[in-house]
């Protein structure tokens, strides 16, 4: 048992997650095996070593935000859309982890859609709380986005011999509580992995970090473990979350867990200010803090190499 | 901490907040002793986050944050998203214990007690302020 398996169970300290937590370097692509993340290099090496399925991860586009942070957060996502664009492969598709637009109005996703589509590619959502706050709480998105989606917006779909599964907890949410996934949700996703063989590798994704981040922030999935613990059998498991606007990755036996940068605006590390929020940063800094993540999954390795990519740097 | 005990152009500010809000405006003699308390959104924080008030005091937050927060009672009332510079009315009627949290960010949590009036205008507050 390592020493994170000990920490989750009796509630983690901020010194012991801090301590836990590797902080991934900018454009450092992550290849995870036997559970032990190792560094492989640069961006440059290892686009030359990977072959196999690749998808794209953005998230936190907050199109609508025009904060000091960045008056332009609808810029700065039609940035990441043309490195999306640029790449040498075109990737299989893109997910999409929430907050999408900044106040769910109308208008913010029609402009979010309209940069995004540009990519030509498809968009697997999940929302974020700021994705949920019309007037009918989750209406306007679930329109646009859950079709095929049970309850709140959560599905799961296969490509390439990879079972994914996007999971929303970002709605209902408790005073004093953290992100929830809920008693429904967690029934559909134990009947969602009845039968799948322990070998198939599993990628979910959902807006707030399903591991306990930092609390006193409200970083985190309160029922999160309980998720974890109906994909403990599966030898290969990787966590994608978005929320808190910068690269943070854990791993924890057979779980890889990986944030995602946000297109928008960047956020403070945990405990370094007084409370998250938008950061504001010197404007030749803020592109290399926004960003995006690619994955790209090798069959019959159970390798999973996530390369975080910024706008700029 | 911003408390307003608001003594001239009392019912005017009553009438005024009643009909912009659509709350029902009682007699002239209960809002002329009605109070409005402002409660600050900064750092993910409300300023004063515990208030003890009087029935028929009216609480407005602010959120001076650069993103949008919400406030929620379970089962007395609910914002709408406050961006920057946004506010919110409610008007605690009733006396009891009203804990309130932010609907995107639920760490973030108040909670205001609402006490019976008295009765008389000229008594004076339990923390030796007058009216």
């Amino acid at each position: 048992m390592s020493a994170h398996d000990e920490d989750t169970k009796d509630g983690v300290s901020r010194r012991k997650v801090l301590e836990c937590m590797t902080w991934a370097g900018t454009g450092v692509l992550w290849t995870v095996a036997g559970g032990v993340p190792t560094s492989l290099g640069i961006m440059g090496e290892a686009a030359a070593q990977t072959t196999g399925m690749t998808f794209l991860q953005i998230s936190d586009s907050h199109v609508g935000f025009d904060k000091p942070a960045n008056p332009n957060a609808l810029g700065t996502l039609e940035e990441a859309i043309n490195k999306v664009k640029a790449l040498p492969a075109k990737p299989s598709f893109m997910i999409h982890t929430g907050d999408i637009t900044h106040l769910s109005k109308e208008k913010e996703f029609d402009d979010a859609q309209k940069i995004i589509s540009q990519a030509g590619l498809d968009v697997h959502y999940v929302p974020g709380e700021h994705d949920i706050i019309d007037e009918d709480r989750g209406k306007m998105y679930l329109d646009r986005y859950g079709k095929n989606a049970k309850g709140a917006g959560w599905y799961s779909f296969d490509s390439n011999g990879v079972h994914f599964i996007g999971l929303v907890n970002v709605v209902d949410l408790k005073g004093g509580g953290l992100g929830t996934l809920g008693d429904e949700q967690l029934g559909w996703l134990e009947n969602d992995l009845k039968g799948k063989s322990a070998s198939a590798p599993i990628v979910v994704f959902a807006h707030i970090p399903l591991w306990v981040v930092y609390p006193a922030w409200g970083w985190g999935t309160e029922d999160g473990a309980k998720a974890l613990e109906l994909l403990k059998r599966f030898g290969s498991v990787t966590v994608l979350n978005g929320h808190i606007h910068q690269v943070m990755q854990k791993v924890e036996g057979n779980v890889t867990f990986h944030t995602a940068r946000s297109t928008a605006f960047p956020q403070p590390a945990p405990g370094t200010a007084p409370s998250p929020g938008p950061m504001k940063v010197p404007d030749d800094k803020l592109r290399g803090l926004l960003g995006i993540a690619s994955v790209t999954f090798k069959p019959g390795s159970a390798r999973l190499a996530i390369v975080d990519q910024p706008l700029q740097g | 901490m911003q408390i307003h005990h608001v003594r001239r152009g009392v019912f005017a500010a009553a009438l005024f907040l009643g009909l912009a809000l659509g709350f029902a405006v009682p007699g002239a003699v209960a809002s002329a002793r009605a109070e409005e308390i402002e409660v600050k959104i900064d750092n993910f924080t409300f300023t004063p986050q515990k208030l003890t008030v009087k029935a028929g005091t009216t609480v407005t937050w602010i959120n001076e944050d650069d993103i949008p927060h919400t406030i929620v009672s379970t089962g007395h009332f609910r914002s709408k998203p406050l961006d920057t510079g946004d506010k919110f009315t409610f008007t605690f009627t009733t006396p009891g214990s009203f804990q309130y949290f932010c609907g995107l960010h639920p760490h973030m949590q108040g909670s205001i007690t609402v006490e019976a009036t008295t009765g008389s205008l000229e008594q004076p507050r339990p923390n030796g302020e007058s009216q």
